[in-house]
């Protein structure tokens, strides 16, 4: 479902060129929970934004859903985007003058998709992560566990097949933590692909599969 | 994205810097206001000369004697050689196209009547007077159809002079003296106002004989022809031409028509109502500079927000659309608000000056507003292109 072949991905840095990725050769199933962890710097980062195509490799070649991804052009990735991945950042990066409804509802709008339909998905995403009566409070008006499961609403109301989570308990308390991770492997249980980037030792250790990168490459690939 | 959720989060973005937005579309505002309100005395200007210039027909044709090369309103040339003469307005009169002919000659006297005394105006005329300047008379009657070259000593007041003489009573019969000379007062003219600075109403009219004699000059200071409606202007011009020329023996005259004056009048007025737009349009571009520092301070702040956006699906062209979007919202609302109160104040000002003429034509209103809208339009352009070319991952890492 992913596949990386060959990758690379520099960096000019002055007159130095930094390899952030450096021959990243890498499958991902459908279903697959994989955590990657590694030192700052090592390219975890980098790799999770590629795999959402937030960035562009170098050079090598990336597969979603058999879908060269290196030919597609500005508008096939902003839907790729839109429909295949999800993103949970740990700063959550919610829009502070939207509602939590609103601010799930924004990669429905960014579709095109008809308001009614809207309104029953982002009722029904609200009911699955407890946020009815959250709907119409504003980021400033949740807790730091509330705000992220708006996120998680968000990253996944398009009901994508990879889910990218970047430390996505790094902002929150080991309750609010704990919450947030119980609700994306519940999501990963329903056959979505989640991917964390994490410095958190215990989190990585919950995944079936962990990836340990050092300069920007995979040294490690453990599934348990 | 479908408009009304564009719309929405437009203006949801406009709505939480309430205090900046509405300083923003302030700057436009006043740009639009300015622009509004000069242009609609310049405007308003241009339709009061034109309406003084046309109020008394415009099939009429001017001459005066001498050959000038100068067009517009006709200042009257004295001392030419072969001057116009009572002859000539009658040669005139005969010709098919003619339906009044009025000769001139005007000079400032002492009236003397009922124990008062006053310095005003004396225009020597025709009894044809009334229909080609359309100006009545609003009791007895105008001069009557004398022998031009001997009329009769009768005299016809204008309504400000028969105030100041004979207050609320009928002067009508009654004699008065003008420049030393008896006259009998036939009628009073219907009040005019002024035209162009010269009060109508202030003068006293005489038989254009008695004028020449009174002013000791040999020549008339102009004739007026009015042609019947429906006649090529051209063509009245050339047979008046013909004649005076016939009569004169070379063209030693001027010929001015009504569209002429109206033409180098208009040009001049053109300019004036554009320079006066110039300088409104000073104040809309200091609102589209702060249309474009707004703008730049907010996708400065909203740099992350435009991270995400992106990282949700957002397309290069959305992001492009959401902030041209803001920033015409802006410079369109400003432009409304700028309108009304353009109008307003402009309305306020002809009931508070009524001389002051102020007209805002429907296409200025229109004119204005997309003005407004292509400010906003070129004032977004740059921040919005900015927004849109933000790298997606620089962009998330802003916050």
């Amino acid at each position: 479902m992913i596949r990386l072949e060959e990758i690379h991905r520099d960096f000019q840095v002055g007159d130095q060129v930094v390899h952030a990725l450096d021959d990243i050769n890498l499958e991902i199933g459908q279903g697959d929970y994989v955590s990657v962890m590694g030192p700052s710097g090592s390219g975890k980062s980098t790799l999770l934004n590629l795999i959402g195509i937030l960035d562009h490799a170098s050079s090598g070649r990336y597969f979603l859903n058999q879908q060269n991804v290196t030919d597609m052009d500005e508008l096939e990735e902003s839907r790729a985007r839109n429909q295949h991945i999800g993103f949970v950042f740990q700063s959550f990066h919610l829009v502070p003058r939207l509602t939590a409804a609103e601010n799930i509802e924004l990669p429905l709008i960014l579709a095109g998709i008809h308001a009614d339909q809207r309104r029953r998905l982002v009722g029904e995403a609200l009911e699955t992560l407890s946020l009815t009566d959250r709907a119409e409070h504003t980021p400033d008006q949740l807790s730091g566990g509330q705000r992220q499961r708006v996120a998680i609403a968000r990253a996944t109301i398009t009901e994508p097949t990879v889910l990218l989570a970047d430390e996505p308990t790094g902002n929150l308390d080991q309750h609010s933590g704990a919450e947030v991770i119980q609700t994306l492997e519940a999501l990963n249980e329903k056959g979505i692909t989640l991917i964390i980037v994490t410095h958190d030792l215990k989190l990585g250790n919950r995944s079936l599969r962990s990836l340990e990168m050092v300069d920007g490459r995979i040294v490690s690939d453990h599934t348990q | 994205m479908l408009t009304r959720d564009f719309l929405h989060l437009t203006s949801s973005a406009i709505l939480t810097h309430k205090l900046r937005s509405f300083l923003t579309m302030l700057g436009i505002s006043v740009g639009i206001a300015a622009v509004v309100i000069l242009t609609s005395i310049g405007e308003g200007l241009h339709k009061f000369i034109v309406a003084e210039f046309t109020q008394f027909g415009t099939t009429l044709v001017a001459i005066n004697p001498g050959k000038t090369s100068t067009m517009g309103m006709s200042m009257g040339v004295f001392g030419t050689e072969r001057p116009l003469t009572i002859e000539d307005a009658e040669a005139l009169s005969r010709l098919s196209f003619a339906k009044s002919v009025v000769g001139f000659i005007q000079g400032n006297a002492e009236v003397e009547g009922n124990d008062r005394t006053r310095r005003t105006t004396v225009y020597g005329t025709g009894h044809d007077f009334p229909t080609a300047f359309s100006m009545p008379v609003s009791s007895g009657q105008f001069l009557p159809d004398d022998d031009p070259r001997a009329p009769r000593a009768l005299a016809v007041l204008g309504s400000k002079v028969r105030d100041e003489l004979f207050g609320n009573s009928n002067p009508i019969g009654k004699r008065i003296r003008i420049g030393g000379d008896r006259y009998r007062i036939v009628g009073v003219m219907e009040s005019k106002g002024q035209v162009l600075g010269f009060d109508l109403d202030d003068t006293v009219y005489i038989p254009l004989a008695r004028g020449l004699e009174m002013f000791n000059r040999d020549g008339l200071v102009e004739i007026d022809v009015l042609y019947h409606e429906g006649i090529d202007e051209k063509k009245v011009v050339a047979g008046i031409k013909r004649l005076l020329k016939s009569r004169h023996g070379r063209e030693d005259f001027t010929i001015t028509t009504q569209q002429q004056m109206l033409d180098v009048m208009g040009s001049i007025l053109d300019i004036i109502t554009f320079a006066v737009a110039a300088i409104g349009a000073i104040s809309l571009l200091v609102g589209a500079i702060g249309i474009i520092t707004i703008m730049t301070i907010s996708v400065a702040e909203r740099t992350s927000e435009i991270g995400l956006i992106r990282a949700l699906g957002g397309r290069y062209s959305q992001i492009l659309l959401l902030f041209l979007g803001e920033a015409v919202v802006l410079s369109a609302i400003g432009g409304v608000v700028g309108l009304a109160a353009g109008i307003g104040i402009g309305q306020l000002l002809s009931l508070m000056i009524p001389a002051l003429p102020v007209h805002t034509p429907w296409t200025y209103v229109v004119l204005a507003e997309v003005t407004a809208v292509l400010i906003g339009l070129a004032a977004g352009v740059f921040p919005a292109m900015r927004a849109a070319r933000l790298d997606p991952v620089e962009a998330l890492r802003a916050e």
